[in-house]
Order: structure tokens, then C-alpha cells, then sequence
């Protein structure tokens, strides 16, 4: 009876706020697309790059990281116990980079050319570079994620093919990846004067790789908790914690790189002025370093709720990040005083929305999770 | 090829506006006059301590728009103009962020919009005439020409006159250099010009990193490649020593 009360209590809860939610994107997406940018975002000419190039795609690359992620391991380090969560990961994975490409459809200017990359060619242009590999990666993983369909639908000989081209394929999402995730980083090695120094770096294309790294382990065990929780399934908890000790590496290598950068450029005094850069900067380091805190004390990391705790903290540090990059560092050579508009916020929701719904109503009809340790289930 | 650019001198400059009111006529843009650079408005003339001052794009000789741009939509002409072909364009406004002198403007309100900036009059170009904000100049205070010989002209006026001019020509190497010159009385960081600006053009920063996209590639594949099949080799060894049944 307890859980009855728990697990309908939210969800009554959030109807409201969700319903709204979707109508007010139904409608500001009518409105963007009949009256164009100006309506319904803040962006100017001294700000042309905003919330949804900042949040929808940049960090919205970030956070479907642990499919490529999760796929390496399993597949080309060959540690198939992780086995379990790799499905929801490539699912996530999936629906992320269909995310991105919506939220780019609301934020190009014509958006009926999003396919010109693909014959119009620039390959000195970082975005011609990204535009590529995530077109090939979105193919790799729709394949990844038909043969997880393929596999738990049975169907022998498109099985067999999947395991045929199983490698190659994992291999080529995994150099993908590598590719535009530091490639979102590239994007800003060309506006030195323009991005603040507490983030400019000719480093930013490996910082930006080593965060993908660090944010898709936290995004899968995350992924994981909250997808026990409302699909009320078995929690795979060892290989979480397992995952968690990758995490606290990898965000440990990302800081050791990042602050001995940031040290070596004698930039660190920012940090302390007291600018809206400086606190954006501290809040980004607090998270991390809460992260790797929890991550090394061994009764909280092997606690669920912990380790629970210290992946959401990653998750944050990471898009603390992506937006100072992308919209608090470029703030103040703009002196544009930018702040995304309502508008601009509630499509952004819209979106994140969609993709929660979409997860959850694959996760639920389709064969994503091994049907073991059904216990939990309250009917 | 003679490669073309303009010559502002802002001293001979008395502030009419016929450059901006021309401009708006051969590109067929409508509003009023600005004061800011806008969708509307290619050009400027603003006034400062008695200066009157131009800003428009610069024409970088490497410029950052054409190198971001991932359709290739902006592209350094021959002739010295940077041009703007607006049914390739995505709409993605990275040569907005990118460019160092903040030139192009967007239509943001337009459902269809197109980026817009200075294209130097490329078409009268092509035609053997003066952009037209050169030709209908009362004053020569702004100049077309080779770039080449805009220079020596420049050295030559701040040689001549080192009391009224600062000692900087203006996108004689700013970022590489640019197809504009400009020379002034005041200095240009006093009149809001980017002064901090890199010799080297800044599409090199990119550049450096994006032509080590091959040799990444071969070098990870390679070694993950290597690693799966060092760790595949070998389970398959335990495997065969084991005689067990393998699950896949
Ligand atoms: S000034 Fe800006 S818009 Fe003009 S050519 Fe240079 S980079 Fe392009
Ligand atoms: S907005 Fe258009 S012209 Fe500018 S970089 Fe993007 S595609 Fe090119
Ligand atoms: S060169 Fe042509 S487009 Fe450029 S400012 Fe002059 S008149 Fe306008």
C-alpha cells in the first residue's frame, strides 16, 4: 500500500505542470515558426548563440554520452556483465541525439536546410565537422538500437547480420563520438577574445572529450535509478557502484587538466574576483569536487542514495560547464546582458519533456530491459 | 589577379552619410539610417570628439566567418569581397560568434531570414565600378582601390602628417589583415574597434586541431581496435583451454 501511495503521488502531481508544459510548446512552437527568432527568443546580433545552442545541443551531446560509452566497454573491452545497462543506454543515447536535432531545427534560421552540410561541403568549419559525425553516429545508433529490438523480438537472421557488423559498428560510434564530443569544444577555439579565460583554453577540445567521458558513466547510473524507480524493476546496484568508481576517475582526470591549465595560464585570480564568471566558475569546480567527495567516501558511494547524489552532482558539473562555455563565458565581451526568455526556457522543457515521455513509454512497451527481477513490481 | 580593398580615412571624413544612404540603395534595404550596425544598416557613420567614423565589414584576408561557416555560405572572392550566398545558408549564426569584428547582422525577426553584412558591392565590382559607397564619397574618404596601393597611400598620409594621424593602419594586420584599411586621428580603440586583436588570422586556431582529425582517427582506431582484439584473443584462448560452452 505504501508504494501505491508513493509511486501515484507524483505522478498526479506532475500531470499539471507537464500538461502545461506541452501546450505552452505547442504553441510557442506554432510561434516560432511563423514569426521567426525574434519572437519568442532574447537572442540579438551581439548575442546570436543562446539557451537552445547552449543547453538543447551542447549539453544535449554531452548527456547521451553513455551510449558511446557503455558500448565500448561492453562491446570492445569486452565486459559483458555491463550487459544489463547498456540497453536503456543506447536508448537514452538514441533519443538524445533526436533531441538535438529537434532542438536545432527550433534554432537554425532555416531549418529546411539542415541537410546542406551534407553536399555543401567546408571542412575547415568545426560545425561541417560536428554536422557530420552526429549524422553518422544518430545511423549507429539507430542500428545499435533496432538490433536491440531485433534481439529481444527474436528475429534469428537480423541477429546474426547485427553480430556479423556488431564490432565495426561500435568501433566507428565510439571514433564518432570522440570526434564531436572534443568537436563541441573546437567550436570556441576560434573567438579567444570573446570567451572568457576562465574557459578559453587551446584545451577545450579535450576537455570537452573528458567530460563527455566523465558525464556519460553519471548519466547512465543515473538513467538507471530513476528508471528502477518508476518502471518499479530490479536495481543491477554492483554494477552501478562499479560504474560510479569510473566516474570519480574520470572526473579526476578532467579537473587535473583542466585546473593545471587554468594554473599555467595564470588565470586561476579570476576565479576569486568576484565577477559573475568567477561565481559561474566556482559553482562548476563545487560540483565536481562534490562529486568526487562523495564518490570517495566508501559508505557513500556504495550507498544507493549516495551514489545516486554523486552522479546527478557530475551531471550538473558537467552542464554547469557546457553553459559557461557556451553562453556565462561569452557574456561579457557581448555586453549584451543576455538571458534566455520564457519562451526560450518552456521549448527547452518542451523538448526534455517529449524525451522523458518517449523514454518512458519505449522502456515500457518495448523489450529495452532484461525481464529479470521483477520482484519489485507493486500491482 | 588584383586583389581590391577600401581605404577609410576617417580625418577627411565630414559625416554626410552618403556611403550609408548609397548602400542602402544599391542593396535594396529599407528603415532609416542607424546608428548601429543592423540587418538594415551595412555601414555606419557615427561621430566622436568631432570624428566621424565608419564601420562596416572588414573583408579579413582569412576571414573567421568563411572558415566556420559549414556550407560554405561566406567565401573570400579573388577580387577582395566577402561574400554571402543566403540559399546555402543554414541559419546556424556560428559566423556571427566567430567573426572578430562583430560585423554580420541577422534578420531575427523574419521567419525566413538571411544573414546580413557588407558584401563590398561585389557585383559593381564585377562590372568594372567602385562599390558605391567609394564612388559616391565627396571627400575620398573612402577609397577604393588595390589593396596594395591603399597601403602605400596610407604610409604615405601617415608619414606625411604624423601629427594628425595615430601611428596604426587599421587592418594593415589585424587578424591577419583585412581588405579595409582604416587610418584615424583618434585611437581606435577609443572609437570601439577591437585593438587586442591576434596577427595571425584565427582561423589558424581551429585549423591546427581540426587537420589532426586523421591522424586521431587512425591512432584511436588502432588502439581500441587493438585493445578489443588483445582481450578477444584472449578469451578465446581461456575459452578453447577451458572447453566451455560460450554464451554470446
Ligand atoms: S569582418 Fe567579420 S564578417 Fe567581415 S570578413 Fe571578417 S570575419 Fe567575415
Ligand atoms: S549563419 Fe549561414 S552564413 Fe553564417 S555560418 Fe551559418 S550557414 Fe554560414
Ligand atoms: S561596399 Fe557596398 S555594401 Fe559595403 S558598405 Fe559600401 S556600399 Fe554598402
Amino acid at each position: 500500500m505504501k508504494t501505491m501511495a508513493i509511486t501515484i503521488k507524483p505522478k498526479t502531481f506532475l500531470l499539471l505542470p507537464v500538461l502545461l508544459v506541452l501546450v505552452a510548446g505547442v504553441v510557442l512552437t506554432v510561434v516560432r515558426f511563423t514569426y521567426g527568432l525574434g519572437k519568442v527568443t532574447a537572442l540579438s546580433d551581439a548575442f546570436p548563440w543562446g539557451l537552445w545552442v547552449g543547453f538543447d545541443v551542447v549539453c544535449g551531446v554531452a548527456l547521451a554520452a553513455g551510449g558511446f560509452i557503455l558500448t565500448a566497454i561492453t562491446y570492445l573491452f569486452n565486459a559483458e556483465r555491463y550487459k544489463p545497462v547498456l540497453r536503456p543506454a543506447i536508448l537514452t543515447a538514441f533519443l538524445g541525439y533526436i533531441l538535438v536535432s529537434v532542438g536545432l531545427l527550433y534554432d537554425l534560421g532555416k531549418p529546411w536546410n539542415i541537410w546542406h552540410p551534407l553536399v555543401m561541403w567546408n571542412p575547415h568549419s568545426v560545425m561541417f565537422e560536428v554536422a557530420w559525425c552526429v549524422m553518422l553516429y544518430s545511423t549507429v545508433l539507430a542500428l545499435e538500437f533496432s538490433s536491440i529490438i531485433a534481439e529481444a523480438m527474436k528475429w534469428k537472421k537480423v541477429v546474426t547480420a547485427f553480430h556479423a557488423i556488431a564490432v565495426p559498428l561500435v568501433l566507428a560510434g565510439v571514433l564518432l563520438s570522440t570526434l564531436h564530443q572534443s568537436s563541441l569544444g573546437s567550436l570556441f577555439l576560434i573567438v579567444p577574445l570573446k570567451l572568457h579565460p576562465l574557459w578559453y583554453s587551446s584545451l577545450l577540445p579535450l576537455n570537452f572529450f573528458l567530460s563527455a567521458v566523465a558525464v556519460g558513466f553519471a548519466m547512465v547510473i543515473l538513467e538507471s535509478f530513476i528508471s528502477s524507480r518508476i518502471l518499479h524493476r530490479g536495481l543491477e546496484f554492483d554494477l552501478l557502484v562499479d560504474l560510479g568508481r569510473f566516474l570519480w576517475f574520470a572526473e579526476i582526470v578532467f579537473l587535473a587538466v583542466r585546473l593545471q591549465d587554468l594554473f599555467v595560464s595564470g588565470v586561476l585570480h579570476y576565479a576569486m574576483d568576484g565577477s559573475l564568471e568567477g561565481i559561474a566558475f566556482l559553482i562548476e569546480m563545487g560540483l565536481f569536487f562534490t562529486s568526487i567527495l562523495l564518490l570517495s567516501i566508501r559508505r557513500i558511494h556504495n550507498s544507493k542514495i549516495g551514489l545516486f547524489f554523486a552522479a546527478a552532482t557530475a551531471v550538473l558539473g558537467v552542464m554547469a560547464n557546457r553553459l559557461n562555455v557556451s553562453l556565462v563565458g561569452m557574456l561579457s565581451d557581448s555586453k549584451s546582458g543576455y538571458f534566455p526568455s520564457w519562451s526560450e526556457i518552456t521549448i527547452s522543457l518542451f523538448l526534455v519533456t517529449m524525451g522523458v515521455i518517449v523514454f518512458f513509454t519505449a522502456a515500457r512497451y518495448l523489450p529495452i530491459f532484461p525481464p529479470e527481477k521483477e520482484a519489485d513490481i507493486s500491482k | 589577379m588584383a586583389t581590391y580593398g577600401l581605404l577609410l580615412d576617417f580625418n577627411t571624413c565630414i559625416g554626410c552619410k552618403a556611403c550609408m544612404r548609397s548602400c542602402k540603395e544599391v542593396n535594396n534595404l529599407s528603415g532609416p539610417l542607424g546608428q548601429e550596425l543592423s540587418a538594415e544598416n551595412y555601414t555606419v557613420v557615427n561621430t566622436y570628439k568631432d570624428l566621424n567614423y565608419r564601420k562596416m565589414c572588414m573583408h579579413c584576408l582569412t576571414p573567421s566567418c568563411t572558415s566556420v561557416c559549414p556550407v560554405g555560405a561566406l567565401k573570400k572572392s579573388e577580387l577582395g569581397p566577402v561574400t554571402y550566398d543566403g540559399n546555402k545558408c543554414i541559419g546556424c549564426r556560428y559566423c556571427m560568434v566567430a567573426c572578430p569584428f562583430s560585423i554580420p547582422r541577422y534578420e531575427w525577426n523574419n521567419p525566413r531570414p538571411v544573414v546580413r553584412k557588407c558584401i563590398m558591392c561585389i557585383s559593381r565590382i564585377e562590372q568594372g565600378k567602385e562599390p558605391a559607397c567609394a564612388w559616391v564619397c565627396p571627400m575620398g574618404a573612402t577609397r577604393f582601390g588595390e589593396r596594395d596601393r591603399l597601403l602605400d597611400i596610407a604610409r604615405a598620409r601617415l608619414t606625411r602628417h604624423p601629427d594628425k594621424y595615430v601611428n596604426h593602419i587599421y587592418g594593415e594586420k589585424e587578424a591577419g589583415g583585412t581588405s579595409v584599411l582604416m587610418i584615424s586621428s583618434i585611437a581606435f580603440a577609443d572609437l570601439g574597434f577591437r585593438s587586442t586583436l591576434p596577427q595571425e588570422p584565427l582561423p589558424d586556431l581551429t585549423w591546427t586541431v581540426l587537420r589532426k582529425i586523421p591522424n586521431i582517427v587512425f591512432t584511436a582506431g588502432i588502439v581500441v581496435g587493438g585493445i578489443w582484439w588483445v582481450i578477444n584473443r584472449r578469451m578465446e584462448l581461456d575459452r578453447e583451454n577451458n572447453g566451455n560452452n560460450h554464451k554470446a
